[in-house]
């Protein structure tokens, strides 16, 4: 039997159109859920003072202000070297052998898993190279984390941008520097930076590379140098959620509500940024 | 700049000149002199290596992968590909506006002067008046001296190929090769650009691949045919449009293939 070809489309509209609505379900779902579970937890006591009685009162602020630190840290650590990168595949590089292996290595890198850079971080950052557990350590882990992300995107945005410009930035006596300098780096800007955020957004969240590298138990005053430990709010809601008995379930979904916030925060800065540059060029 | 090259000394000397993609020959053996002061009209069908051409007057070619030149092109005795000519440097001496206008995501001024600014710093003053002097070479001034700080992208088709035009004669050339700078523009817009390549020659040598016969007669001086690669024929234009001398310049110029 044939189905009408109306039919058919009528179908495959259904089953996509399906499929694009599921895909919002869960977020919907564990946004509200958190939201709605911490948001009783929330207080200006929560975001700006320690935690006391073995964690079980108190706030969140030492952890709060490491995760910034860390986040800091790692764009300083991933942001030059990634970028950097990305410019030379994407203008520089030669198809060969030595940019193959490098590209293999980036998607390798992508491919290893959040906690394998932790004891990687430790091998070399604590212990090797002596940093301890330190603030150091961990936002050069999560920033090892951070490159294959910033390199991809960065070096997608970077392709992206018309090849007659290089073309005409050539004929005009441009060097290849100045061309990316002047009119290629500035078109992919907004796309670097919503690959950056992302990038960053991620290390902010993650808890096993900074399990071994930097991330305190129990820390109630705030680092001094990059040479201290810092408690940090992934590895806080893992602590409170399964180390410690008798923790009131609204203060677990508080520090969620809280982590979630700061990652979407960065996400709507990098949706502002991208307008700003896009408005502020009219073509 | 310097166009003191006494008359009958050629500008641009091409030598033997052979290109290869690979090893698939664009052009063959390509002798040819091209002078100050004269239009030169580089003609015929398509994939004749008129772009290929071009594009080795000015080392373009240099980008193309894979790409092999054999012959030599000197500019005013000196041949381009020594050592010790600066790649840069003969761009700003020998420009090329493309078939397709490009201009850069930055404004009309941006534009023009993206090229000068490349090689050095300049006072305002300075810049303003090569703006200036720039796009009313190119027949543009009028059509935009209030609007210069607006983006370039929203100029018209024609507008933004004469601002293609400004931007490489901002660079101050003594050559200036045009691919097919007509091809995407409606009569009165290749009216003005052809009227201004006319006041152009008086300073400058110039080489234009036309995107039709007709074009070729209407500008050119000299014109060179040019068919699968190899240079057919090369004369005064007027007597190459009228009496060929090769049978093949005549079948095409009379419009028996193309």
């Amino acid at each position: 039997m044939k189905i009408p070809r109306y039919t058919m489309q009528k179908i495959a509209f259904a089953i996509i159109t399906t499929a694009a609505i599921s895909v919002g379900i869960p977020l919907v779902l564990v946004i509200g859920y958190i939201v709605a579970q911490g948001i009783g937890a929330l207080s200006w006591e929560f975001i700006s003072a320690a935690p006391r009685n073995g964690m079980r009162e108190g706030g969140i602020y030492p952890a709060l202000v490491g995760t910034v630190w860390l986040t800091i840290g790692t764009a300083v650590t991933s942001i030059p070297l990634g970028v950097g990168a990305a410019i030379y595949l994407a203008e520089y590089a030669a198809d060969n052998w030595f940019t193959r292996t490098i590209r293999l290595a980036i998607i390798n890198l992508a491919g290893v898993p959040s906690v394998v850079y932790g004891l990687f971080g430790l091998g070399l950052f604590v212990i090797f190279l002596r940093f301890g557990m330190s603030i150091l350590a961990g936002s050069l882990t999560l920033g090892i984390m951070t490159l294959p992300v910033i390199i991809t995107t960065t070096e997608q945005a970077l392709v992206a941008v018309p090849q007659s410009f290089r073309v005409v930035n050539a004929s005009l006596g441009g060097t290849t520097w100045q061309g990316i300098r002047k009119v290629i780096l500035p078109q992919a800007l907004p796309g670097i930076m919503t690959g950056i955020i992302l990038g960053l957004e991620r290390a902010a969240g993650e808890t096993a590379p900074i399990l071994f590298t930097v991330a305190a138990f129990f820390l109630p005053r705030l680092p001094h140098s990059v040479f201290d430990q810092t408690m940090a709010l992934p590895y806080h809601l893992f602590v409170i959620s399964t180390q410690v008995p008798g923790m009131p379930i609204r203060i677990q979904y508080g520090t969620a509500l809280v982590l979630m916030v700061f990652v979407l925060t960065m996400n709507l800065l990098a949706t502002l940024i991208r307008r700003y540059y896009r408005r502020r060029r009219q073509w | 700049m310097n166009n003191t090259a006494t008359p009958g000394k050629a500008k641009l000397v091409l030598h033997d000149v052979s290109f290869y993609y690979g090893d698939q020959p664009a052009v063959r053996q390509i002798n040819l002199r091209i002078y100050a002061n004269e239009i030169l009209a580089i003609f015929g069908p398509a994939m004749s290596g008129k772009s290929t051409l071009l594009r080795i007057l000015n080392r373009l070619s240099d980008l193309a992968e894979e790409g092999r030149l054999e012959g030599e092109v000197l500019l005013d005795g000196k041949n381009i590909h020594d050592p010790d000519v600066s790649v840069i440097q003969l761009r700003t001496r020998v420009g090329i506006v493309f078939a397709v206008p490009v201009p850069l995501p930055l404004s009309i001024q941006e534009n023009v002067t993206y090229g000068p600014l490349l090689g050095r710093g300049r006072s305002k003053g300075e810049l303003d008046e090569l703006v200036e002097r720039s796009l009313r070479a190119a027949a543009l001034w009028d059509e935009v001296k209030d609007r210069l700080s607006e983006s370039a992208t929203a100029l018209s088709g024609g507008q933004q190929q004469r601002l293609c035009l400004a931007r490489v004669l901002a660079l101050e050339p003594e050559v200036i090769l045009l691919d097919e700078p007509c091809s995407g523009l409606d009569p009165i817009s290749t009216l003005k650009v052809e009227k201004a390549l006319l006041a152009l020659k008086e300073s400058h040598s110039i080489v234009i691949v036309p995107h039709n016969v007709q074009q070729a007669s209407r500008i050119g001086d000299k014109a060179a045919f040019l068919l699968m690669g190899e240079l057919v024929e090369y004369g005064v234009a007027e007597q190459i449009f009228t009496r060929p001398k090769d049978p093949r310049t005549d079948d095409y110029i009379t419009g028996r293939f193309g």
